[in-house]
């Protein structure tokens, strides 16, 4: 959203970058384990719970590191908690 | 076709060698029409809108999957595997289930929201120009809680700077006494007062940490409107040149409330959605949605195939992603405060693939 890139190269972008192929974006199953793995982020609930794993901002942090993309938050973020550190 | 009940023609019940499919109007009413009455609605509907936009008709390739998409009974459906686009979201976060904090995250959690937006319920620039504060602390307080890029959204709305919600002489009131001048020149005064506040909502929120902001319903009050927005954009680029920036439009066909202002040496008054793409590309944003306004008297039918018709050029020959505006009065789902699932997932379904769209 940020790079006005279109759908079809904003997809093989993300893909090459996280080692699956463009449908596989949109599979739940394969997605699941590719965000554990990455620290993406996923669904929490009461049943599900991975309170050990990354969530919001600090997934934010691993997306921006993995995609090779700036995020605003994440940048701000570091910024305004450790001066000097990841400015991703 | 049947609204209700069994057709007739002149008080004798027609025996129907084709099955009726259930399907709706514009207006939402559940019809039941025949095969060859929802293909003569796509032909029309493509016929009046090539016509009206003065751009090709659709193939008869296209209006053969639009007939399979509209002509099933089925009360979803839904594009191929693999082909999934992005939805971004306007109208998302506003206390509609709990506080706007927490109905982002529904959004994100449950929804399966791609991009989430922000917004205040007034929804315009100017009137959120007075609480910026509070609205750039909601936005940081956001950002830390979701993974999904947010956006903030508002609509130019140039009308609010004429009398009686702003300072300027009210061209709607002009422009009927044959004022013209008076009109215009009102417009043009309003323009830079809706730029600067559009630029400080819009640089607030990025330095909130906002992954971008989406100008919705831009050109609502006409062409001195679109040009506010493309203004605003330009200078939105030059001071955040990482944000995202979203352009949705209000309508298919820019209004000429002024009729001469031009951007980039391009009169505005007239644009349809590919040269207004165009122009939204060449001043910085990063998405374009355009808009086809639903006729409620026509089908469904005949609505998704005069949008396709007159968005396909501008999806074509797009440079930034395209998310066409599919909701309610636009982009063939009913003007109803409910829209069905049935029209709205195959109007999505349609505009994907017909169009290529990017997103929806």
């Amino acid at each position: 959203m940020t790079r006005g890139m279109r759908l079809p190269q904003a997809k093989a972008h993300v893909a090459d970058k996280l080692g699956v192929s463009p449908p596989d974006l949109s599979d739940p199953v394969i997605m699941n384990e590719v965000r554990e793995k990455l620290g993406f982020g996923r669904i929490t609930t009461f049943e599900i719970s991975h309170p050990t794993q990354p969530v919001a901002i600090e997934a934010k942090f691993n997306i921006a590191d993995v995609l090779g993309v700036p995020v605003n938050s994440v940048r701000r973020f570091a910024a305004r908690t450790a001066k000097g550190g990841s400015s991703t | 076709m049947t609204r209700c009940g069994a057709r007739k023609a002149g008080g004798r019940q027609w025996m129907d060698r084709e099955n009726r499919i259930p399907t709706r109007m514009g207006d939402g009413e559940m019809v039941h029409m025949t095969r060859s009455e929802i293909r003569a609605d796509l032909e029309a509907g493509t016929a009046a809108a090539a016509r009206r936009a003065k751009v090709p008709p659709l193939t008869e390739e296209e209006l053969e999957h639009l007939l399979d998409i509209y002509g099933s009974p089925a009360r979803f459906t839904g594009v191929d595997i693999g082909t999934e686009v992005v939805l971004s979201y306007d109208g998302s976060g506003m206390k509609t289930i709990a506080s706007r904090r927490q109905d982002l995250q529904i959004y994100e959690q449950w929804f399966g929201a791609d991009t989430i937006e922000l917004h205040h319920v007034d929804y315009s620039f100017k009137p959120v120009k007075a609480i910026v504060p509070f609205e750039a602390q909601e936005m940081h307080e956001v950002l830390l809680r979701v993974v999904a890029p947010v956006q903030y959204g508002a609509q130019p709305n140039l009308g609010l700077y004429s009398r009686p919600d702003g300072p300027v002489p009210n061209w709607a009131e002009l422009l009927p006494l044959g004022r013209i001048a008076e009109a215009r020149a009102a417009q043009e005064e309003a323009i830079p007062m809706a730029v600067k506040d559009m630029v400080y909502v819009c640089e607030s929120m990025y330095e909130a940490g906002a992954d971008g902001v989406d100008f919705d319903t831009s050109a609502a009050a006409g062409d001195a409107d679109f040009l506010a927005t493309l203004q605003a954009v330009e200078e939105v680029r030059r001071r955040c040149p990482e944000m995202g920036i979203e352009v949705g439009m209000s309508g298919e066909f820019v209004l000429g409330m002024h009729g001469e202002v031009e951007h980039d040496g391009v009169r505005l008054a007239g644009l349809w959605p590919r040269e207004q793409m165009k122009l939204v590309a060449r001043a910085g944003a990063t998405i374009f949605g355009p808009v086809v306004n639903v006729n409620a008297g026509k089908s469904c039918a005949w609505n998704i195939a005069r949008a396709c018709t007159i968005v396909k050029p501008c999806a074509e020959e797009a440079t930034i992603p395209i998310h066409m505006n599919v909701g309610m009065g636009v982009g063939a789902v009913c003007m109803t405060k409910y829209p069905p699932v049935d029209a709205v997932s195959r109007a999505s379904r349609a505009c994907v693939d017909i169009l290529k769209v990017d997103g929806l």
